[in-house]
């Protein structure tokens, strides 16, 4: 029971951790992608029609990530080369990303999945209660793991990463050291289209395999709220995101068990408790300026 | 080679003006892409799509009927945008304003008079302003960031007039579905002229609010401090102008407007409660704000534009088979272009060939 529990926990984080750590990059170098819900939805409706066409669930993933790059690479022209509001280009992006993602699905809608395998580590995978959850998941999952240590270690461990945070924080100051301020936003932006884009390719392959219209129901806002509550650090994310997941697979419990609340109210949760994190967080103005990127969803034009 | 951005001296008047017709004619020109992509005649697809909307009568009443709340939430963003407050969260403000104005015709059927419609308006117009309210109050206090609050309140509007329609307010006459009593005449909002089609008089009511805040913005000092505020903050505070009532300000205006379009299209087309009562009109909205400059004027032209994007979509499902989604691919598509075209207001366009020579400034 414990284990089974755990386990739906950390298939309902995956998608969100994967969207948030790729988007903290992504805020980390300045900008401010505000389309990771349109992304994330394109990734799941790349990787389900990748699977059914391939029959492979891996391929379909493949498609998610490039589908969610694709998009991303949409906002980076507009938002980096042409300097657009960053606010509305995301958020047109969101608006092209549903509507898309619904013209491409429509004809699989209802079709079922072959779900993504489990890759089981012998001997590991058979310890008591942690053995399937750290060593018996399907491969996304580990992905999202490594993807969390990869960031952390390349923002504080190395001169890239130092480069990337210092043009989150101060665009002028390395254009004028030199720096390719837009080079950079660039691959983050698209660093953080891929990530949203597998992370869409978990929930049509993992997490519910099917496609449904608008499937990622706000989970790419949930995201950007962790990047928030995680004040931008990538551990944090990965902490905030299991305990979304414990959330939102609390509240399907609760239903399940049918307590005399209504349904909707219990739905209603993983949003309430979204509001009410991001309440508590930027309440503590300290921690949040610290590490909030100085020129965050600011246009940097380069003078030649 | 690459591109360049060289800021102009001044912005551009003219592409001011032209930079949301080139969006439109772009958008238009990937929808007949998109429609040929999809296997159709991409002519005769933009035909069905834009133009035979409008040779009819009762299909300009139902254009009507579609460009009210459009132009009511669109005004009312606008003022949001030009302050700098991004309310993206018109949808729920809409289905709140619904729900509290149909508290009279679904709870008190008995009340007939013609004091309920006024009544309803008022109802809606605070329900509306009240949700809008949440995360004014949240990013004023707490410096909570007032998009993510906004929509998050979406989803959670949606599932409160889910559970309202099928549960409580669910007409006991209905035959089981989830759905509201049919709102009675004197809550009904009259048709403008019934002998051609549905339009009532919200789209009248649309306009005249939409000028009400163009005056607002170009005419008062409230205007002026929206704008003051939107553009330079610091220079706001110079002038004595307070950021926080601001906020409160511009939300609370918006979540009214939107808040009355969710009445007027629940007491006008539909006369009930579902489940679902919008298709999206708060997104879309955002849209008609950028497409009109933010500006009211413009938005009442720009929601008029993306009212036909909804009803050409229905006449292309209807007569071409086409999916109904092709409606949103063209609008997020429109916003992206005019976001695209408004960089030239402001930029002039170059293509770099070679990557230049560091430190070399002579090029001036």
């Amino acid at each position: 029971m414990l284990e089974s529990i755990l386990l739906t926990i950390a298939t309902a984080a995956t998608p969100l951790l994967l969207a948030a750590i790729g988007e903290l990059v992504v805020e980390r170098s300045g900008t401010l992608n505000l389309g990771v819900e349109g992304m994330m939805v394109m990734g799941a409706v790349g990787g389900f029609v990748g699977m059914i066409l391939t029959g492979n669930p891996f391929i379909g993933a493949l498609v998610g990530v490039l589908f969610g790059t694709i998009l991303s690479l949409l906002f980076a022209f507009l938002a980096l080369t042409l300097a657009t509001n960053q606010y509305a280009t995301g958020l047109a992006l969101t608006i092209l990303g549903l509507g898309l993602s619904g013209l491409i699905g429509e004809p699989y809608v209802g079709r079922s999945a072959v779900r993504m395998p489990v890759l089981d580590i012998p001997v590991l995978s058979d310890i008591p209660i942690v053995g399937r959850l750290l060593f018996g998941q399907d491969v996304i999952f580990y992905i999202s793991i490594a993807l969390v240590i990869g960031v952390a270690w390349f923002l504080f461990r190395t001169k890239q990463g130092l480069t990337l945070r210092s043009i989150g924080d101060n665009p002028q100051s390395a254009h004028a050291l030199g720096i390719k301020v837009i080079r950079y936003r660039y691959l983050a932006v698209l660093f953080g289209g891929a990530c949203a884009g597998l992370a869409g390719a978990h929930l049509s392959l993992v997490y519910t395999p099917q496609w449904t219209e608008n499937m990622s129901a706000g989970r790419g806002w949930i995201a950007l709220a962790l990047v928030v509550f995680a004040s931008w650090r990538p551990a944090r994310v990965l902490a905030g995101a299991y305990l979304f997941g414990a959330v939102s697979i609390g509240q399907l419990h609760a239903q399940a068990l049918g307590i005399g609340i209504p349904s909707q109210v219990l739905s209603a949760l993983p949003y309430l408790a979204t509001v009410l994190v991001l309440v508590l967080i930027s309440q503590n103005r300290r921690l949040t300026l610290i590490n909030t990127p100085a020129s965050l969803g600011k246009s940097f034009v380069p003078d030649r | 080679m690459r591109l360049e951005l060289i800021k102009r001296g001044n912005p551009s008047r003219a592409l001011q003006f032209l930079s949301p017709l080139i969006g439109l004619a772009l958008a238009v020109l990937t929808g007949a892409i998109m429609f040929a992509i999809l296997g159709k005649d991409p002519l005769a697809a933009l035909y069905v799509y834009f133009v035979e909307p409008l040779t009819e009568l009762w299909s300009i009443h139902e254009l009507l009927i579609k460009a009210a709340p459009l132009i009511l939430m669109g005004a009312g963003l606008s003022v949001c945008y030009l302050s700098n407050n991004w309310n993206i969260g018109a949808e729920g403000q809409f289905i709140m304003g619904a729900l509290a104005g149909s508290i009279f015709p679904v709870l008190f059927t008995d009340v007939q008079s013609p004091f309920v419609l006024p009544l309803m308006m008022v109802f809606a117009i605070v329900g509306g302003a009240l949700w809008a309210g949440i995360p004014a109050l949240l990013k004023a206090k707490f410096n909570t960031n007032e998009i993510l609050v906004s929509l998050m309140l979406v989803y959670v509007a949606e599932l409160i007039l889910d559970y309202l329609v099928r549960g409580p307010w669910r007409n006991p006459g209905g035959m089981n579905f989830p759905e509201s009593v049919r709102f009675h005449d004197l809550a009904r909002i009259p048709e403008l002229m019934p002998a051609d089609g549905r339009a009532n008089w919200g789209i009248v009511i649309a306009i005249l609010v939409a000028i009400a805040i163009w005056v607002m913005l170009s005419r008062t000092l409230k205007g002026f401090e929206v704008k003051v505020l939107g553009t330079s903050p610091r220079a706001g505070k110079f002038a004595g102008f307070d950021a926080k009532k601001m906020i409160f300000f511009s939300f609370l205006l918006a979540g009214g407007c939107a808040g009355l379009a969710g009445i007027i299209e629940v007491a006008g087309a539909s006369a009930q409660l579902r489940p679902i009562i919008s298709p999206g009109y708060g997104f879309t909205a955002i849209i008609v704000a950028f497409l009109g400059r933010l500006n009211p004027l413009g938005v009442i032209v720009a929601g008029l534009v993306l009212a036909l994007t909804y009803l050409g979509g229905e006449a292309a499902q209807i007569s071409l088979g086409l999916s109904d989604k092709v409606a949103r691919v063209f609008q997020g598509a429109l916003l992206l272009y005019i976001l695209a075209c408004d960089t030239l207001i402001h930029y002039r366009i170059r293509f770099a060939r070679a990557p230049k020579a560091s430190g070399s400034a002579v090029d001036a």
